[in-house]
């Protein structure tokens, strides 16, 4: 995107948010340049119509005097007013802009596919939401009600300079002209250069957020100084494009002030010519007010040029916030949601009562609506997939799970068992072949629905910032509190819990901060059992829990999988052995597949597994 | 806290003295300009005299060339010595940062962190250009115009000492006001980086529970703060600028009254009075420029106290004086050691733990979850320190050790594996940037890591995304022994390491330890007896407190929590 466009963009955007605030900031800049210009008029009619009359006088009358300087107060007093107004609004404005845009962002930010996470780095995106975020400010605040300010001053000062001299209007046009060629350019070179700054900027923040989430690994390798190393590699590029960005924007003032004054010299040179040889008519009374308007012309132009620099420097950061608002969000052209149901004479209801039971509501293109009751048969028949479309990591798996079956994926680290549970909740869009879901299409299915309907216990744990029961609560906002305890035990996690110096109401911090990995496994797996979905997907969640505690979860974990469809990657082969079916996966492709006897029977891989005569790899 | 910033100037200086010089200069200058312009219409046009225009034209125009360089070179010197200085600050903050021990980083946080040392800091330099290019131009220009204006009349100046006087004092209480307010935005920042990078980092659990709108309403709060925040102390900034025009329309309407009661009297002429109105606009634009400044400095203060704080902060971790260099063997000792997190408060994580290992042995170490397993191993390379009692590493205390030399000796491989973005070959050399690839090749082969290596289409050059999300949690592992191999540790520390990996390559791996590092202590926590069960002697941990200590035949004999957990691992290998 042009620069230009991101700025327009920018404006037109802050326009339509607070019309109103801006049309009232308007007047009252209006209103203040009023109150200014009654100030100047005023100064040139003081010596002459109420100083000289009465110079003299040996008993001066000076009520006239004091009435006109009551009206000018009243003037200057609507000025401040308006100053105190529109400074006070602008305040209201940028702020509330910065706001909704970070929500915006964030909105945004959540709606994107996961890809995108994949491939961007976390602190490159935190700095859109504070460093380029605040590029805006300055702008916003400042340089808007300036610019405004300026071009009321300069339309004024440039129609009284029309009405005085032709000629000398079209010199300082000219000058203007240089003055605005020479900004342009100093401007664009250091609006590169803040381009560049606000993306090294982003790096930096990316590399510290880096090194600062794995300290500990920085500690236990004594990486600091290669840590220090790295970072004054990023620091001294943001210190030249800085540099670079700041000396143009820092040199723009002084060029256009002395340009200013060149304009100065040049129609005072030009206009003493033309008065001392009567060209034009030219008087010396007009050549002479002439120059003071020239002198006001000048002066506004060099206001606005101070603030290119916040000009280009908010140019920098809009573009990095446009960048992340155009990304493209996730695709969701489902059109079959989840509701509730409730049976009447053994049909099929939808209802909002809270009856335990689900269906798919699947309009078809006649206009009449299907309900498929929602019992987890998912299907996965002869999928392709690739995380690039040139190398694939699932070549032609199919999978069978019917309803409240256990399928259980083993396989060797890399071989894509985590990728095949990906697909089901669409993290990713496979390239050939079909995934269903209640002989539904998933494509056709709303994300947001399909998710719902599965229950997740990931690889990585991640808890948020919040008490222990609101992590738990993440997997259903409208638990109560009991339901969230319940699950707790049901996880066994309810006794460590309990130990936490708060108990349940214990804050948590940095992702669940000193936690260990097993205890914040007990938590994932109560989230995913108060959420309560049809069907689970359980990747290694419990390869950091003890195999004490672990066969306590395992009957919880089974109560929990009583009745659901459930897809489970473990490494442990025992927490699998009682799987309906298991599948063997190797390289991409199913090469076994069939319940614990048979794949014994079969004495292939699984047996060789089984039996430790072959590692996983 | 200026002087702990102050401090960070350091090559700066020049380019910062540099800036305020070319600035004076600049403004005695451009203050001749005007007088220049008079003159010019008062000697030239008024008088007709051609020679006198062109001539004052020419000195307008050399004068102005001159500034406009002068403007160049203070524009140059400002850019430069601000950026550096900001470059020094983030310089200076991470630096010291890489010396935190975790009990700093807890409690500044990550996201805090990383507001500090860019939010903050682009504040700082913002400012500090400011001041350099205004703090002496602007009171100059103002003093100027005020001297210029006591020489015309001292009684009708004192209008313009008052009125700078009224703005010191509304200047100042605005400035305190506010500043109590951008102390609080701030942290508010922290929390609104922090709820950015969590969703980020745990964006597959947000969407997996469809929590976009719960996540957009929390953050939204996040925002709401800081709106609130900033607009209470910028709406307090809004007073700044009409109260400067209060004060000068005050003057021009006091003048005017005075002035010209003072000219009908004989004491002024009209000219002077005009200059006077001049000397008040000379002084109004000062004074914005003075103002724009201040509302910079107030905000930036605000950001300032936060960066001091940062390298101000005392590491709770540091090496002694005197520091050991060498650390003599592998052997490890606890003596009654108690540990918590929390200095002084807190339930102990650690009880009474008092273990001997000897030099080259094979501990294993098993325990519930929760049972203070890593706790016990981070106390080894000194990530925390004690409660009370004493670690040793070949014979002498942790404390006592350079820390750099000790976490030499022992490699920890973490819980949490953390593998950051670039080739597996750069990871890998995170344990010993000499080693060529031949050796990183043998490591991984140790550690089974090479085999899927080479599957990769770009081998070891295979690039890694952050936190390691384009390989799979095994591969992390392994990865991540095969780092800590590299550093030929004294004592190698796995914790619960091969979790992710099958119980056949986790066997081949302790095997290849077995031959390839004899002499390396080497500690294994782990959830599977089979992975410790070879071990030389095996900690079984209960609740923070060591509850066997033996090989395993005989643990199996004697201890209780050990029997149980060899029962229900066994059974379910033998129902197969």
């Amino acid at each position: 995107m042009k620069k230009q466009n991101v700025l327009a963009r920018l404006l037109k955007d802050i326009f339509k948010q607070y019309k109103i605030h801006l049309m009232i900031v308007f007047l009252c800049i209006i209103g203040n340049a009023f109150a200014t210009v009654q100030g100047t008029l005023f100064m040139q009619v003081l010596i002459d119509d109420y100083i000289v009359p009465l110079i003299g006088n040996p008993s001066p009358d000076f009520s006239g005097l004091f009435q006109a300087l009551i009206r000018v107060a009243c003037f200057f007093g609507i000025g401040v007013i308006c100053a105190f107004s529109f400074n006070r609004i602008m305040v209201t404005v940028t702020q509330g802009y910065l706001r909704n845009l970070r929500m915006q962002l964030f909105e945004h930010m959540e709606s994107l596919p996961i890809r995108y996470f994949d491939r961007t780095s976390h602190g490159d995106i935190m700095s859109v939401y504070t460093n380029d975020t605040d590029t805006l400010r300055q702008l916003i605040s400042q340089s808007i009600p300036q610019l405004l300010s300026s071009a009321i001053t300069i339309i004024t000062v440039f129609v009284s300079m029309l009405t005085l001299s032709l000629p000398l209007t079209g010199v300082s046009l000219v000058m203007l002209c240089v003055m605005m060629v020479t900004s342009k350019k100093l401007g664009s070179l250091s609006g590169r250069y803040f381009v560049k700054q606000q993306n090294d900027l982003g790096k930096v923040n990316g590399y510290i957020e880096e090194m600062i989430s794995g300290q500990k690994v920085v500690k236990v390798f004594n990486h600091e100084e290669k840590a220090i190393e790295g970072f004054r590699k990023m620091n001294n590029e943001l210190k030249e494009s800085a540099f670079q960005a700041n000396k143009f924007a820092n040199i723009l003032m002084p060029v256009t002030v002395q340009t200013g004054n060149i304009s100065y010299i040049i129609c005072a040179i030009v206009g003493a010519v033309m008065s001392l040889s009567g060209y034009a008519g030219l008087t010396i009374g007009t050549l002479v007010s002439f120059l003071t308007l020239n002198k006001n012309f000048n002066q506004p132009v060099g206001q606005i040029s101070q603030q290119i620099n916040s000009v280009a420097m908010a140019q920098a950061g809009a573009k990095r916030i446009f960048d992340l608002l155009d990304q493209e969000s996730e695709v969701d052209q489902g059109i079959v949601t989840l509701c509730r149901v409730k049976y009447v004479d053994n049909q099929m209801v939808e209802t909002n009562e809270r009856t335990g039971h689900w269906a798919w509501r699947h309009p078809r293109s006649s206009g009449e609506v299907e309900l498929v009751p929602m019992i987890g048969d998912i299907r996965l028949e002869n999928v392709d997939f690739g995380y690039f479309d040139d190398r694939m990591v699932l070549h032609d798996v199919s999978v069978f799970a019917n309803p409240g079956e256990k399928i259980a994926f083993v396989g060797a680290t890399g071989a894509g068992k985590t990728t095949i549970t990906n697909l089901i909740n669409r993290f990713y869009d496979i390239q050939n072949g079909t995934i269903t879901y209640d002989g539904i299409d998933i494509k056709l299915i709303k994300k947001d629905d399909l998710r719902r309907s599965l229950g997740v216990v990931l690889q990585d744990t991640h808890l948020f910032t919040g008490t222990v029961l609101d992590n738990i609560r993440y997997g259903r906002l409208d638990a109560t509190d009991e339901e969230c305890i319940e699950a707790a035990k049901l996880a066994n996690a309810d006794t460590f819990i309990k130990h936490l110096p708060n108990g349940y109401q214990t804050m948590l911090t940095g992702d669940g901060g000193n936690l260990s990995q097993g205890q914040r496994q007990l938590l994932a797996i109560a989230r995913a059992a108060v959420a309560n979905p049809p069907a689970l997907i359980l990747d290694e969640a419990t390869s950091s829990i003890d195999s004490r505690t672990e066969k306590l979860v395992q009957n919880g974990m089974d109560k929990l999988m009583d009745g659901r469809t459930t897809l489970v990657i473990a490494h442990r082969l025992s927490t699998i052995k009682n799987s309906d079916c298991i599948m063997v996966l190797e390289q991409g492709h199913i090469i076994e597949r069939g319940n614990h006897e048979s794949l014994m029977k079969e004495k292939g891989k699984y047996y060789q597994l089984y039996t430790g005569a072959i590692e996983m790899d | 806290m200026i002087k702990t910033l102050m401090k960070q100037i350091k090559e700066y200086k020049k380019d910062s003295f540099l800036t305020m010089f070319y600035a004076v200069v600049e403004v005695i200058l451009e203050i001749t300009i005007p007088l220049l312009m008079a003159a010019l219409i008062d000697r030239g046009i008024e008088a007709q005299n051609m020679n006198a225009v062109t001539r004052y034209g020419i000195m307008m125009f050399v004068i102005a060339i001159g500034t406009l360089l002068l403007g160049f070179l203070a524009g140059k010197y400002a850019a430069r010595a601000s950026t550096g200085f900001a470059a020094n600050l983030r310089d200076a903050m991470f630096t010291h940062i890489q010396t935190f021990a975790f009990s700093n980083i807890d409690k500044y946080s990550t996201a805090g962190l990383v507001t500090r040392l860019t939010t903050d800091v682009t504040n700082v330099q913002i400012a500090y250009q400011m001041l350099i290019r205004m703090c002496i131009r602007a009171p100059m220009s103002m003093l100027s115009a005020l001297a210029m204006a006591l020489m015309i009349n001292v009684e009708l100046s004192m209008i313009f000492v008052f009125a700078i006087i009224f703005l010191i004092i509304v200047l100042g209480f605005i400035m305190y006001k506010a500043m109590r307010y951008f102390n609080e935005v701030f942290p508010k920042y922290d929390d609104l980086n922090e709820s950015v990078q969590e969703n980020v980092v745990g964006i597959r659990v947000v969407k997996s529970f469809v929590r976009e709108k719960h996540e957009n309403v929390k953050f939204q709060k996040a925002a709401q703060n800081i709106y609130k925040m900033f607009v209470k102390a910028e709406g307090i900034l809004a007073f700044n600028n009409p109260a400067m025009m209060l004060a000068v329309y005050g003057c021009i309407l006091l003048l005017s009254w005075l002035g010209a009661q003072s000219v009908v009297a004989g004491n002024l002429t009209t000219g002077e009075l005009t200059s006077l109105f001049s000397y008040t606009m000379n002084i109004l634009m000062s004074l914005m420029m003075l103002s724009m400044v201040f509302v910079m400095i107030t905000m930036s203060l605000a950001s300032a106290r936060r960066i001091a704080e940062v390298i101000n902060e005392q590491s709770d971790l540091v090496s002694p004086e005197k520091a050991l260099t060498s650390v003599k063997d592998g052997s490890i000792d606890f003596n009654m050691v108690s540990f918590s997190y929390k200095h002084g408060d807190g339930e102990p994580v650690l009880r009474d733990i008092d273990l001997h290992i000897h030099t080259g042995e094979t501990i294993g170490i098993i325990g519930g979850t929760g049972s203070a397993k890593s706790s016990l191993v981070n106390l080894i390379s000194r990530l925390y320190d004690v409660e009370s009692g004493s670690v040793c590493v070949g014979g002498q205390d942790v404390r006592f050790y350079d820390l750099e030399v000790l976490r030499d000796e022992v490699a920890v491989v973490l819980q949490n594996n953390v593998l950051f973005s670039g080739t597996i070959l750069q990871n890998l050399k995170w344990g010993n940037e000499n080693a060529t690839l031949e050796e990183c090749q043998e490591a991984c082969r140790l550690a089974c890591a090479d085999e899927f290596i080479q599957r990769f289409e770009d081998g070891y050059n295979t690039y890694i995304e952050q936190g390691g999300t384009n390989v799979s949690g095994g591969q992390k592992q392994r990865l991540c022994i095969a780092r800590a191999l590299l550093k030929k540790p004294k004592i190698l520390i796995l914790d619960d390491s091969t979790s992710a990996v099958d119980t056949a390559t986790d066997a081949s791996i302790q095997q290849s330890f077995e031959e390839r590092i004899p002499d390396t202590t080497k500690l294994i926590i782990s959830q599977r007896i089979s992975s410790v069960q070879s071990a030389d002697r095996i900690i079984v941990l209960n609740d923070g407190i060591v509850d066997g200590f033996d090989k395993h035949e005989n643990l199996l004999k004697t201890n209780e929590i050990y029997q149980t957990i060899y029962e229900t691992q066994m059974k379910g290998k033998e129902e197969a």
